[in-house]
């Protein structure tokens, strides 16, 4: 891994920006809850909730994970549903 | 330090950012072919585009001492009309041999059809009877992981594709490991809010090494920042990565990618600074 900076090093290079983006995503939250109606039903809330939810975890891996929960499927038969 | 951009749509670009990208650093670019932001209707405008990315492109770079290198494709947003893509790649070997043609690209998916599988198979197979490198297009947002796994399973059952003359651009978190471990090269987008930013692109670089990974802009008519790799070389210099790191990822890895190429004829700037002495 070509990384060898100290997590104290990372921490002080990083926090004013993680700070700022959290609370970009928390306004924007409160933003979707101020509007009328509900979005219960739509699937694009429901990714944004589990990508949180990937967030709060400790693996080292989040970013990949945040990515395929916005990702379609991929499906291995994909070719015979196409007949290529 | 000296760079080269090998993903930008110059077309869509001004004089003035050839001038800005020069001032920055940029010695050279490929540019491959791509959408005009709507459907062309015929085999000429197709023409005339490539005629465009061949003869005036160049000398617009040039006037900057800017090196302009291109690919030749029909998009995959236009492989939807199936006939009119075949007719443009039968088109496609009367400018093959021209200066500074690379190769195919960028061909790929878009939203995943079965005509854009079919018309990509089609131009794997040009990109092989005629020898020529190949530049590749992985869809956007939610499509990219399915059709990215798509193209890999196309490019891998075919027997004749060289995995080191093929370039799969727009990798991201969730498809660059897949990517270089079938052997491809793969090239991280810099974009300001889809694709990669210039941070995350650095972690890649921290998490998979140097080795086949390029970073290119991708500069074009939409939201997009033509002087983003050198956004990229700050944020590795801001993490304290050498300058040979750096440069092996913004120079030498275009370069030796691109050297497989037969009309890849590069005059590098000075060699002095190129070897960071």
């Amino acid at each position: 891994m070509f990384n060898s900076r100290r997590s104290a090093e990372v921490l002080e290079q990083e926090f004013l920006p993680i700070r700022a983006k959290v609370l970009e995503v928390a306004a924007a939250l409160d933003r979707l809850d101020r509007g009328a109606g509900s979005l219960a039903s739509d699937a694009r809330r429901a990714q944004i909730q589990a990508a949180i939810q990937i967030l709060l975890r400790p693996d080292d891996d989040r970013a990949e994970q945040v990515q395929l929960i916005f990702s379609r499927q991929f499906r291995d038969d994909w070719r015979e549903e196409f007949d290529i | 330090m000296y760079y080269i951009d090998p993903h930008i749509h110059m077309v869509s670009r001004t004089t003035d950012d050839y001038e800005t990208l020069a001032k920055m650093g940029c010695v050279a670019l490929s540019e491959p072919a791509f959408w005009a932001g709507y459907d062309r209707g015929s085999v000429d405008g197709f023409r005339d585009y490539f005629e465009q990315l061949i003869g005036f492109e160049p000398k617009r770079a040039g006037w900057y001492g800017i090196q302009h290198f291109c690919w030749l494709c029909i998009n995959a947003k236009e492989a939807e009309n199936v006939a009119l893509a075949r007719e443009v790649i039968a088109m496609i070997p009367q400018f093959l041999d021209r200066p500074g043609v690379l190769g195919i690209g960028e061909i790929g998916l878009n939203k995943n059809t079965k005509n854009e599988a079919t018309v990509f198979l089609e131009h794997i197979d040009l990109a092989i009877r005629t020898d020529e490198q190949i530049l590749i297009h992985t869809p956007h947002l939610e499509d990219k992981y399915q059709g990215t796994r798509m193209i890999l399973d196309m490019l891998c059952d075919d027997g004749r594709v060289n995995r080191e003359r093929v370039l799969v651009d727009h990798v991201e978190e969730h498809t660059v490991r897949h990517v270089l471990d079938e052997g491809f090269w793969a090239g991280m987008t810099l974009y300001p809010v889809s694709k990669c930013t210039p941070g995350r692109a650095a972690d890649i670089v921290e998490l998979y090494g140097p080795e086949r990974l390029l970073v290119n802009s991708a500069g074009d008519w939409g939201p997009s920042k033509p002087t983003a790799v050198p956004d990229f070389i700050l944020e590795m210099r801001r993490r304290g990565h050498s300058e040979s790191l750096i440069r092996r990822v913004v120079y030498d890895n275009p370069v030796a990618f691109f050297s497989q190429s037969r009309n890849f004829v590069f005059n590098p700037p000075d060699v002095t600074e190129a070897a960071g002495v």
